[in-house]
């Protein structure tokens, strides 16, 4: 009788996992749909699961569109990801190696003074921020888009935490050998702290990648738009091409999806690290 | 050596302090000096008006709206996630086949920007028009079509508001509710089953709930701090070329059309930039506080 019930439970649970996972699924199936399709086959009323013609010259139409300008918009977005992702993990880390390791009378105030900005979310200090990078000139510039967001209070704790328990022996064999704070982090540290890096770098670089109110505010100029910046004002314009849209869409989420399938071990480790906060 | 070490310590610490201090520091100091002065298109202004801005704020019948829109999609989103993620967690966790798939599926939408997903919404799945999803299936049942984001009764936006942030979101708690499952004793559940609680309801109640509070208080901090800076979602959704309409403007899409709109208005924004910024520091802390963040025994 209970083997019976516990049976129909588990036959229960993979219905409805099943269920959920297509229901998951349908947004990335929508855009594939509607990105290789035609505009007619899109609005027509009679709705088809597979379009009636794979239309792969719709990534050409949305590269050759003088009106849309999507290749500088990804390459923007590739080089604020790429420089954001760099620059956060050097200031991070080592911030977060001199608070865990190097004794000094003020240390704790420093980290408290770090740890005190975590309490205030950047978005909602836009406003302030955007007041101080205009009065720098920074608008519409990759500076502006890049510099104000490298130092994530979020990854320099991350970092401590780590080197708080990173064994020591390490550290103190490369003493011994006379190497002094910055060689034993670069040859020692670095090289045996790669998971954590590995870890808080994807996360940075999808949320630079996808980030969006800060890149909408200082992104003023077409030149400095990122790619979402340039999706949104595809989606609030006036005249909506919805094949374009959509193949935009999946363009912009096509360089993610590879690193998040290829780094996801990495990514759970960091997402797993920032619940514990 | 002291000295040295002094040094280093500044070394290894120092840009990144400065860069903090500069970019999160000054601002705040600067937009709160701001927030005294009549501040139109300028930041530097010269005409000091004490406290007009705050009081003209939370006059502002359109500020304290935003702050009960807040409220409401706080109400909806925060226990629908995390049902959700506790759900498809215990469900993930315990299945044999296939494991890694689910929870790659799960947690993929977390790839997703906020601005592609709410596209998908506005464009495919609740366009209001006869070909967009929601409406499609519902003409299977004979149903006319509803404008999903312009119906304001009853609220029908606010399907789509939370239905976008729940996909996106629901994979990212999953995982972090999957390690804290991985964190539970197993002796704990044979000790269970040796007691004779049949596994189900009971052992779900009494053992793995309470295991999971840690985990559960920190899903709830980030769900309601996320949901307090909601913008993406909202403005992808709900704007178009003839601007943002007047309902579900949560604080910062309010706070973005004072002080970035027409007139910018920089000191009423800043004013409301420290107003936001109090509230929020006020509930992260009394929400750990209240929820003895710290005493429940995870790292």
């Amino acid at each position: 009788m209970d083997d019976a019930l516990v049976r129909v439970g588990r036959a229960l649970r993979a219905v409805v996992l099943v269920v959920l996972a297509l229901l998951f699924l349908i947004p990335f199936y929508l855009l594939v749909r509607n990105g290789l399709s035609s505009e007619r086959d899109i609005t027509s009323p009679e709705w088809t699961f597979f379009p009636t013609e794979l239309r792969w010259g719709n990534v050409r139409e949305l590269f050759d569109d003088p009106s849309v300008p999507f290749a500088r918009s990804l390459l923007n977005s590739a080089l604020i990801a790429v420089a954001t992702t760099l620059g956060t993990l050097l200031l991070a880390s080592l911030a977060g190696y001199g608070l865990a390791r190097i004794p000094y009378r003020h240390a704790n105030k420093v980290f408290y003074g770090i740890l005190g900005t975590l309490l205030v979310p950047a978005a909602v200090t836009f406003v302030p921020t955007f007041v101080l990078v205009s009065s720098l000139g920074w608008v519409s510039t990759l500076r502006g888009l890049i510099v104000p967001t490298l130092f994530s209070a979020f990854a320099c704790f991350v970092f401590r935490q780590y080197f708080l328990g990173f064994p020591r022996e390490l550290e103190d064999a490369a003493q011994v050998d006379g190497l002094g704070y910055w060689r034993t982090y670069w040859l020692v540290v670095v090289p045996n702290a790669r998971p954590v890096f590995a870890a808080v770098g994807t996360i940075v670089f999808l949320g630079a990648w996808n980030s969006f109110l800060w890149p909408l505010v200082i992104g003023q100029d077409q030149n400095a738009w990122t790619v979402q910046v340039a999706l949104s004002s595809f989606t609030t314009a006036q005249v909506v091409r919805l094949h374009e849209l959509f193949i935009a869409a999946g363009a912009s989420i096509l360089p993610l999806l590879v690193v998040f399938l290829c780094f996801q071990r990495w990514i759970v480790a960091g997402v797993e690290r920032s619940g514990i906060d | 050596m002291r000295r040295r070490r002094a040094l280093w310590f500044w070394v290894f610490v120092g840009p990144f302090a400065a860069g903090l201090a500069l970019f999160t520091y000054v601002p705040l100091l600067w937009s709160v000096g701001l927030s005294f002065f009549d501040a139109h298109n300028t930041v530097t202004p010269t005409d000091f008006v004490g406290l007009d801005n705050y009081t003209a704020m939370l006059k502002d019948g359109a500020f304290t709206g935003s702050l009960r829109t807040f409220l409401l999609f706080t109400a909806f989103i925060v226990p629908v996630t995390f049902a959700l993620s506790l759900a498809l967690a215990l469900m993930v966790n315990r299945v044999r086949r296939a494991q890694a798939f689910f929870r790659s599926v799960f947690f993929l939408p977390a790839a997703c920007s906020y601005v592609v997903a709410a596209l998908i919404w506005k464009m495919s799945i609740f366009n209001g028009v006869r070909f967009g999803l929601a409406n499609t299936v519902l003409g299977w049942f004979g149903t006319d079509p509803v404008a999903w984001l312009s119906t304001t009764h009853p609220p029908w936006y606010w399907l789509v508001i939370v239905t976008v942030r729940l996909w996106l979101q629901a994979g990212f708690y999953m995982i972090l509710f999957l390690a804290g499952l991985q964190r539970i004793d197993p002796v704990l559940y044979e000790a269970a089953a040796v007691d004779g609680a049949r596994p189900g309801w009971t052992v779900l109640r009494h053992i793995t709930l309470p295991q999971l509070r840690a985990t559960s208080v920190a899903v709830v901090l980030l769900l309601v701090i996320n949901a307090f800076q909601a913008f993406d979602e909202f403005y992808n959704l709900l704007s178009d070329a003839r601007g943002y309409p007047p309902y579900a403007r949560p604080p910062l899409v309010y706070l973005y059309y004072t002080a970035l709109g027409q007139g910018q208005n920089l000191g009423l924004g800043s004013a409301g930039a420290v107003i936001l910024a109090l509230i929020i520091a006020i509930v992260t802390v009394g929400q750990a506080r209240w929820l003895k963040l710290g005493k429940s025994g995870e790292e």
